[in-house]
């Protein structure tokens, strides 16, 4: 029996899973997909938001003003990487620049470090690319950029490393409480904990109500985003936001920490939770709304195009804590942007109501919140790169020729802790097949080494676990 | 350091070509660096017939085709290197390069002759809405699966383009057991050769949908089909035509683009309408001793073609090489016109001795209609065409005693008219 | 009987139209030059192909090698053959010009090699 189930392998679940691993708990990471970072986390804007937007007063501005501070140092011992880059809210109109004064003093009120506003010639001396239409905007210097699925890879090798189990495709199906325990019924067979922290993501609400808590309603709100060529990945060094609607934040500008220029999202409230199709319509929005702050972004230098699904509560708030009808239910619901700026605090938090629930509970000795630097051929000196080849020689044979891959680095993103077992795990893990080829040369090369590393043939190897097969029979 | 004659980037049809061309003028001391585990390049998997008619006087699968240059080359004390990836060649043509032997190896050249070919055009580019189910891919990725690894990419199959990949795939596809329900074009008329056409679709009852295009995938995990919609003149989906068609597999044939990354990092001028860099007659870049050839030049529709510029290209390193290069040299650039999308060479050395001969494509079909070739005002030559496509290189010959005559200020255009 | 088909004689690509009756061609029309003609009788009457694909090698670099017609064969043969190719497993090492099968469905036409694999 587990002490502990975290249901849900996002950046939530991940870290923290990674969080509690430093006690003496026997805890596992339970994912219904092939891998971590498979929902919400997959698929989003990248931003540690400065915290300004949440309504004063709530978890959410709590979580997210102490996740944006936490999170340069989570990422330093994730060897994650990081940026402060600073974000920028524009405004196109009078009534908007006033919008920008309550932003500014919710900010101050939330206790956002540093934000001030700025008149339209300060903010196009930071920032020539923006729309001369601009009439100032609210500069956060605080707020980054962070690779969502690279955060959750991390802290889900980290907390593997101390001692926590991940089990993959392993969905639960039903939940059956007895005097001691949940026990789990899952796509992996019977599993027992005494506690079960929900991070279920879209579908936290379909789990709490299997564990008897039907007060969690979550609608997945979609959103679309197109991913541009680093050749045009500088046209902003700051994340641009338009002012907020009702809907969200807008369509936003921002650079990534891998160079490229992300444009999106979309918010469009669905029925389907596992609807991740972008469509016409909504990659059309972006493309119009997009070039109001800057209006040099052309789609066309689209790499490609994808969707995210964000878990919305109808508060607008994160739904983090013992569950009202089931005290060994701790949900972590509702957690949909500044979710992942807030990861590094709700890890925190729940951390403290583990502590609460379990009373006093031991620290491992070993334990070690860090993880090591994967290798990153493209980022090492020819020096390096020699000395590297020397020592293992699988690191001499390029696989992707787009982002400079090797052969060294995606069997070390399988033999990882928690690593990929799929072409999708492989392409987050090492960058293989995410360049300008979209994996028209290394796709087949890398479905090669997967099925080697893991025993099996080829065509046992799926994009993204399930059905995604990439190839069928033998031709002969 | 390594210290080489010339050092030649890829060995497929263009490097083997350039290399051999380059030792039979004399160079000594060649290699050739090739990041597949074999020499060949793409002609490795482009098993089906057709090539060397030009050039062999034979028709000939591609494995044929390139083992003729691989015998060729082993007959030389050419080097090779395979499984080795080139990672930047510098301005004073330093070339770095990897590989699991060597490790990391640096090699001064004396001339470089870019040959890394072309890659396919992703599906991102593309901005087809819909989800990310696996069984899309482009129609050289199938090619490989199939005729190289031996393994079925598909059962129900959609092919989106009607390059000569994407009907070659249709028909390679259909003789292994396939179904290949449709194949969709988005231009009003067929980037492929009429032969392929023919041979892979009609051949097999496989419909070809000119101006009709694909605007969504549908499927969680696997596709499971696609929505077809027809395009107006503006190329824009026509509300109303959609059609869904229930497949498991959408290949994708919708251009090639010359691998540049290195020339590109090399800050060698590159031409934004062929995407490859900016060559004299001697397909020499405009960092001089720096010479590209084959499709990371120009796309070529023909293997054949790409053996004969890369010839030239060998030569004009030989030349280089050898210190034969010395004769004053002054370039005017060509320019397309009219109906003519690119020229290569994009400019050329009027002190040249020889013919030179103009490369280009035109930018869509025209019946009977003229190509006009006009030096300093005057029309030299002006051949009747009974039909001009974008899918065929046309070329035309700038006579040695005509480029005699001209000065720093002439010019050459070559056009389309009446 | 009218025929309607594609010239592919040359790259413009004519379309034919070829009146057949009694089994017997009595006008071609449409093709601009004599090959055309030559072409639509040929494939009213008996048309042929070439074809390719692979068959499994025992012990080689890879599972597979391709293989061709060694001339065209009949047009209807095409799925008969492609049945036999299916049907062979060769031994590497492979040369190109091996025959894989000879006088295939008894069309007088050899399926041969067109890669070599010197094997693993």
């Amino acid at each position: 029996m587990y002490d502990i189930a975290i249901v849900g392998a996002g950046v939530t679940g991940a870290m923290t899973a990674r969080e509690l691993s430093r006690y003496n708990l026997r805890i596992a990471l339970l994912e219904k997909c092939n891998d971590v970072a498979m929902g919400a986390t997959k698929a989003n804007s990248g931003i540690v938001h400065a915290g300004f937007d949440a309504a004063e007063g709530s978890l959410m501005a709590k979580m997210n003003v102490e996740g944006c501070a936490l999170m340069p140092e989570t990422c330093e011992k994730l060897h994650v990487p990081y940026v402060n880059n600073g974000s920028l809210v524009v405004a196109f109109s009078d009534d908007e620049m006033k919008h920008l004064e309550v932003l500014l003093e919710r900010g101050k009120a939330n206790g956002v470090p540093e934000i001030s506003i700025l008149s339209k010639e300060e903010l196009l001396e930071k920032e020539p690319n923006l729309s001369p239409d601009s009439f100032g905007a609210l500069y956060a210097p605080t707020a980054g950029i962070v690779c969502p699925y690279e955060l959750t890879i991390a802290a889900a090798e980290c907390a593997v490393l101390n001692g926590v189990e991940f089990i993959r495709n392993c969905e639960v199906q039903a939940v059956e409480t007895t005097d001691e325990c949940f026990v789990l019924d899952t796509t992996q067979g019977k599993i027992e904990a005494k506690y079960v922290i929900n991070a279920a993501g879209v579908f936290s609400d379909d789990l709490a109500r299997m564990a008897g808590d039907d007060t969690i309603s979550i609608t997945a709100r979609k959103g679309e985003y197109f991913l541009l060529d680093r050749a045009v990945g500088n046209t902003v060094s700051h994340t641009i936001f338009q002012c907020p609607s009702k809907m969200g934040k807008g369509i936003l500008v921002s650079p990534t920490v891998d160079g490229n220029l992300l444009v999106g999202p979309t918010a469009e409230d669905i029925d389907d939770k596992t609807n991740v199709a972008t469509s016409n319509s909504g990659l059309n929005d972006v493309r119009k709304y997009a070039v109001k702050s800057v209006p040099s972004v052309n789609t066309r230098n689209a790499i490609t195009s994808f969707t995210g699904l964000r878990a919305h509560a109808a508060a607008h708030e994160f739904l983090i804590g013992v569950s009202e009808k089931n005290s060994r239910l701790i949900n972590a619901a509702g957690i949909e942007s500044p979710g992942l700026s807030s990861a590094p605090a709700i890890a925190k938090y729940i951390g403290e109501i583990v502590k609460s629930v379990f009373g006093e509970i031991e620290v491992k000795a070993d334990y070690d919140d860090t993880r090591e630097a994967p290798v990153r051929f493209r980022h090492m000196t020819d020096e390096e790169r020699a000395e590297l080849i020397k020592k293992n020689s699988a690191y001499g044979r390029i696989i992707c020729r787009c982002e400079t891959i090797t052969e060294g680095e995606i069997i070390d993103a399988i033999k990882a802790p928690a690593g990929a077992r799929d072409v999708d795990g492989v392409k987050r893990r090492t960058r293989a097949g995410m360049g300008r080829c979209q994996g028209g040369f290394c796709g087949s090369k890398v479905v090669e080494i997967l099925a080697r590393e893991l025993g099996c043939e080829i065509n046992e190897i799926t994009k993204f676990g399930g059905n995604s097969n990439i190839l069928f029979e033998k031709t002969k | 350091m390594l210290n080489y004659d010339l050092v030649v980037v890829g060995g497929g049809p263009a490097g083997m070509a350039a290399a051999l061309k380059a030792r039979e003028c004399g160079v000594e001391k060649i290699i050739v660096l090739e990041r597949a585990e074999t020499l060949g390049g793409i002609l490795e998997q482009c098993i089906h017939t057709g090539f060397g008619l030009h050039y062999f006087g034979e028709e000939l699968s591609g494995p044929e085709y390139a083992a003729k240059f691989i015998d060729m080359l082993k007959d030389t004390d050419i080097e090779v290197k395979v499984n080795t990836m080139v990672l930047s060649v510098s301005d004073d043509k330093v070339v770095t390069a990897v590989n699991t032997v060597d490790g990391l190896i640096q090699i001064k050249a004396t001339a470089v002759i870019l040959a890394m070919g072309c890659r396919e055009r992703p599906r991102g580019a593309l901005q087809i809405a819909g989800t990310r189910a696996s069984g899309i891919m482009t129609a050289g990725t199938a090619q490989k699966y199939v005729n190289i690894d031996g393994y079925m990419p598909g059962k129900k199959v959609v092919i989106l383009g009607s390059g000569d990949i994407g009907l070659i795939m249709a028909r390679r596809m259909t003789l292994e057991g396939a179904e290949v329900k449709v194949v969709c074009e988005l231009m009003p008329f067929s980037g492929g050769l009429t032969r392929n056409i023919v041979q892979c679709l009609d051949d097999f009852g496989i419909p070809l949908k000119l101006s009709t295009t694909v605007i969504e995938t549908h499927g969680k995990e696997r596709l499971e089909g696609v929505t077809i919609a027809k395009v107006d003149d503006r190329l824009q989906p026509i509300p109303g035509s959609e059609e869904y068609i229930e497949c498991d597999t959408l290949m994708l044939s919708v251009g090639l683009i010359p691998e540049n990354e290195l020339t590109k990092q090399a800050g060698i001028a590159l031409d934004n309408i062929t995407n490859g860099a900016v060559v004299n007659e001697m397909r020499e870049t405009d960092h001089e001793g720096i010479f590209a050839c084959g499709n990371v030049l120009q796309v070529h529709d023909l293997v054949d073609y790409v053996t004969l510029e890369s010839q030239i290209a060998g030569e004009g390193a030989a030349r280089y090489i050898l210190g034969k290069d010395t004769e004053e040299k002054v370039y005017i650039n060509t320019t397309p016109e009219n109906g003519v999308r690119y020229i290569v060479p994009q400019k050329v050395n009027i002190k040249s001795k020889e013919d030179i001969k103009l490369y280009f494509r035109v930018g869509a079909i025209y019946m009977n209609k003229k190509l006009t070739v006009e030096v300093d005002g005057k029309v030299i030559s002006s051949k009747k065409k009974v039909k001009l496509a974008p899918g065929e290189m046309e070329n035309v010959v700038i006579p040695a005693d005509i480029l005699a005559t001209l000065n720093e200020n002439s010019t050459i255009k070559v056009r389309v008219e009446e | 009987m009218k025929r309607d088909m594609t010239c592919v004689a040359c790259p413009l690509g004519c379309q034919i139209t070829v009146e057949i009756e009694n089994d017997e061609v009595v006008a071609v029309t449409g093709n601009t030059c004599k090959r055309g003609d030559a072409y639509a009788r040929t494939e009213v009457t008996n048309p042929v192909r070439s074809i390719h694909s692979t068959v499994k090698v025992n012990g080689g670099y890879y599972p597979v090698v391709p293989c061709k017609t060694s001339g065209p064969i009949p047009k209807g043969a095409i799925f008969d053959v492609m049945k036999e190719i299916n049907k062979v497993t060769v031994d590497a090492p492979v040369k190109i010009g091996d025959v894989f099968i000879e006088n295939v469905c008894g069309t007088g036409v050899d399926i041969v090699a067109t890669n070599n694999d010197e094997g693993k």
